[in-house]
């Protein structure tokens, strides 16, 4: 179209200009920062240097980085173990609930995780309800310790980011047309088979967004193991901070968070791959 | 699947998510400061919150970054979508990345990236920076639900109304805005969630003269768990729950 | 031209359009008089639906020139110009009542509440829906959106009326009363009715003027009879309903009103009719030349071995039934010549003769009445 006016230009130009200055911008600045040196006076200098980067694989850190994947990696499979059949379930519930059982999904999706890992210090904590039940119960004669070791870390992963799973794999499996699932049936696909070959492969994008939505927050929230985990550097999220607030090393901060945006990126290329391999089985 | 079993694992599920919640209500009733026991119900705890004025000074600081955040990250949001969406113009997949990475990025790089740049700019940080970072992580969500919307009803209406004889500017009054109006109220208000709850990126950006709730909140917590924590945390889900009922509403009434 | 100027109501010069390196309208010429209804006749990807849209300003054409009205049209935004479109979805407000969507027009035209609600009125009265100006778009069934969507275009009585295929998303009863009554609308109003269709049962049966295209191409424009008895193309031939197309040699030509042909196996002497446009490049064949013969199915006459003279019998093609297919009205044959060529074959009953039975394998003889085919060059 030729007569574009005043409204296209301006706000075609106003977002452009806000996404390059606010994402943008930040972005090749982190990214700069961590190929400089630690300086003292301002907070980086001169030379370039890729010494940030060769310091992720000294043990010391390398070990941080190891366990944050793998405890970000466990709580994604354990929300995707969840998650799915969970959402599965809610989307072949009937209509007349799954409005209302959708949106249980979505507040927690919405609220603050500060305030729910908060709830979960409660349950957790030695004198908790957790503990008080299970005595009570008889199950355990000692109260058990939960709160600040890594359990209680994953635990709160799990709590705080299993609705970020829950509701893209909803997504795709409303999406999903029963009448596949009734054809590979009819064409004699047994119900495990239908499944496995049917409707995981339709619902991948769903899966892959979901496991985005939970490991890469994983990797940051660094407040679960402040509050749940004593305190202990666990995630790559309390590296950084630590980085940028004590130990004010920003350039190896920064050369952190350039390998979780690397994580991310990867991810999404996974992810793209797999709507358009969907997107081709699905008519025009 | 039996409906026994379908029934189970997702009470199981919905108890995981929500009893934490509910007995953080429930306590925040609770007559004792320590114990777990019930100790009959009280409002102290709120009595205590309301009078302590340090409180209500954050608490307004962080619903102004959030109104003020909210509102602009709408209006520049609503506006791209409709511009996304209605025409082509050179370097729009490139902006079509940069707001994927908006939602996608981990929120603590960008919280560093925030604190490079405005360190590198020489702002100070305080409110001002935490209310443009706060526009910024607000603004892919207001895009996408008023995109979605867009892409809800017909492309041929916004063409029906210049057929008639609306000019561009009635067209957008007339047509697209009425249209579009519960996804823009809908991204109001998650944007305002958002920015309430925010603590990652906040605890980046904003400087020690500026304090907001979630930070508050966060170093209270930090401290160990205490009933007025309890009625804070109980407030700050209320109102979450309440604003995020109010826009599922709104974009429900779509069909 | 005999006709002056102002009885032209859309002229299209040398319009060209388009997307990337799609061509979607291939130089297109195009006159339209002054309150015909006209349809716009191809398979999808044609170009009918991006010419319209060229009509109606929505898009503009990389090359060339629209005049409505005799004036040009370049640079005029769909809200200046003299047309409304009916969108094949409609495209009803959704956040606006019946009355509101038709009133749109006249409210943006500045008129006053009194007469904008007259004129609202009048033409929801055109469409019989006066009763529901008060209810949503998504209250009313199909056929009364597509009402909606009529009186909201004519409302502001367009000069041309553009209509994209609106009875598609009907079903079959209701497309058929509202062909009758949309065609009654335009009598009534007079003005010019473009429209598009993929259906050319439709395209016949309602149109004064039947422009048939193909990849961006006009290929024939005509009355409905002149598209559906002399096709200029094989294209149009087979495109506008059923046809067999059988290749032919031509022997020898007279000149003009007889041609022989050798057609399988057969000699042939084809007249020229005086009847409809026929001869279109009869002339030009000479000897040698290979041509199609092309015949309607309903045109096609089969007999029984035991109906024609052993004598004549060289009169006729032999043929063998393979498949008879019972449709009510009339009984369908699909044969087989000699030559292994497959033609299909329409016959009707009627009261003399209630005996159309063909078995499969039967032997029959084909023939037409003389003059009922279509001769055109050979295309590849």
């Amino acid at each position: 179209m030729n007569r574009d006016g005043l409204f296209k230009r301006v706000s075609v130009n106003a977002i452009a200009l806000w996404l390059v200055l606010f994402v943008l911008a930040p972005s090749v600045l982190v990214l700069a920062s961590s190929l400089l040196t630690r300086g003292d006076a301002q907070l980086v200098r001169a030379p370039l240097t890729f010494e940030n980067y060769r310091r992720i694989v000294d043990p010391l850190y390398l070990d941080i980085f190891l366990s944050s994947f793998y405890l970000a990696a466990l709580s994604t499979l354990i929300c995707l173990m969840v998650g799915y059949p969970f959402a599965y379930l809610l989307a072949r519930t009937s209509p007349r609930y799954r409005r209302n059982l959708l949106l249980m999904v979505v507040i927690p999706f919405w609220t603050s995780s500060l305030v729910r890992t908060y709830a979960m210090i409660i349950i957790l904590k030695t004198k908790g309800l957790l503990n008080s039940l299970l005595l009570w119960a008889g199950v355990i004669h000692e109260p058990l310790t939960i709160l600040y070791t890594d359990a209680a870390v994953f635990v709160g992963l799990v709590y705080s980011l299993l609705p970020f799973m829950v509701l893209p794999i909803y997504a795709s499996v409303e999406k999903l047309d029963s009448r596949l699932m009734e054809a590979a049936r009819d064409l004699g696909a047994s119900r495990a088979a239908t499944f496995v070959r049917v409707v995981i492969p339709l619902t991948m994008p769903g899966i892959i967004a979901g496991s985005m939505l939970v490991f890469l927050p994983a990797l940051g929230m660094f407040y679960i193991p402040d509050l749940l985990g004593g305190a202990k550097t666990l995630l790559i999220g309390n590296l950084i901070k630590n980085q940028f607030l004590s130990a004010r090393d920003w350039p190896f901060g920064s050369a952190a968070s350039v390998v979780l945006t690397l994580v991310m990126a990867v991810m999404l290329l996974v992810y793209y791959k797999s709507v358009r391999a969907t997107r081709r089985q699905e008519p025009a | 699947m039996n409906r026994v079993f379908k029934f189970s694992f997702m009470s199981v599920v919905y108890s995981f998510l929500y009893l934490p919640m509910i007995v953080l209500i429930v306590y925040s009733f609770n007559n004792s400061t320590y114990s777990l026991g019930w100790k009959g119900v009280t409002l102290s705890w709120y009595n205590e919150l309301f009078s302590d004025f340090s409180l209500w000074e954050v608490a307004l600081n962080s619903l102004t970054v959030a109104g003020i955040s909210a509102t602009f990250a709408t209006a520049l949001g609503s506006m791209s979508a409709v511009a996304f969406y209605r025409y082509s113009f050179r370097g729009k997949d490139f902006l079509y990345g940069l707001i994927y990475i908006l939602i996608m990025a981990p929120e603590i790089v960008m919280g560093i990236s925030f604190l490079i740049l405005f360190v590198s700019l020489n702002i100070p940080l305080g409110f001002f920076t935490l209310l443009l970072a706060h526009i910024t992580f607000c603004l892919p969500f207001v895009v996408v639900t008023v995109y979605s919307r867009m892409t809800g009803f017909d492309r041929n209406i916004i063409e029906a109304a210049k057929d008639l004889g609306a000019s561009e500017f009635e067209c957008f009054r007339l047509v697209i805005l009425p249209l579009l109006m519960p996804g823009v109220v809908a991204g109001w208000l998650l944007s305002f969630t958002l920015s309430m709850d925010d603590v990652i990126i906040s605890f980046f950006v904003t400087g020690p003269e500026f304090e907001i709730l979630p930070l508050k909140i966060y170093s209270l917590v930090r401290m160990g768990v205490k009933p007025e924590i309890n009625a804070l945390c109980t407030i700050l889900f209320g109102f979450t729950l309440a604003v995020v009922m109010i826009a599922q509403m709104l974009l429900k009434e779509k069909k | 031209m005999l006709l002056p100027m102002s009885d032209t109501i859309i002229e299209l010069r040398s319009v060209s359009k388009s997307f990337g390196s799609l061509m979607a309208l291939k130089n297109v010429e195009l006159r339209v008089e002054r309150g015909k209804f006209v349809t716009l006749l191809g398979p999808s990807g044609c170009g009918k639906t991006t010419l319209l849209r060229l009509l109606a300003g929505f898009d503009t054409p990389t090359s060339g020139e629209i005049f409505i009205n005799g004036r040009s049209m370049a640079s005029l935004p769909p809200e200046k110009r003299p047309v409304n479109t009916v969108f094949q979805s409609y495209a009803l407000f959704p956040h606006m009542t019946v009355f509101d969507n038709v009133a749109f027009g006249p409210k943006l035209k500045g008129l006053g509440r009194k007469e904008m609600e007259r004129q609202a009125l009048e033409a929801l009265e055109m469409v019989n829906l006066v009763d529901l100006a008060g209810r949503r778009p998504n209250q009313l069934s199909g056929g009364q959106q597509q009402r909606v969507a009529i009186a909201r275009a004519v409302v502001n009585k367009p000069l041309v009326l553009l209509l994209d295929e609106p009875l598609n998303a009907l079903d079959y009863k209701l497309r058929k009363a509202m062909q009758i009554e949309l065609k009654q609308l335009q009598r009534k109003l007079g003005i010019t009715f473009i429209f598009v269709t993929h259906d050319q049962e439709e395209a016949l049966s309602m149109s004064n003027q039947v422009v048939v295209m193909n990849h961006g191409c006009i290929e024939q424009v005509g009355e409905p009879r002149e598209i559906y008895e002399s096709p200029r193309n094989l294209f149009v031939a087979r495109f506008v309903g059923e046809i067999n197309v059988l290749d032919a040699e031509v022997l020898s030509s007279n000149g003009g009103g007889v041609l022989e042909v050798a057609l399988e196996g057969r000699k042939m002497k084809l007249h020229k009719t005086s009847n409809g446009h026929k001869a279109n490049g009869w002339k030009a064949f000479g000897p040698g030349d290979r041509v199609h013969v092309l015949v309607r199915p309903e045109d096609l006459r089969v007999y029984r071995r035991e109906d024609i003279e052993p004598e004549d019998a060289s009169d006729f093609f032999p043929a063998t039934v393979e498949e008879a297919i019972y449709k009510g009205a009339t009984v369908d044959l699909i044969v087989s010549l000699a030559s292994g060529g497959r033609l299909s074959a329409s016959q009707f009953f009627n009261e003399d003769d209630d005996q159309l039975e063909f078995y499969r394998g039967e032997q029959v003889f084909l023939d037409w009445v003389q003059g009922w085919e279509v001769v055109l060059p050979h295309e590849s």
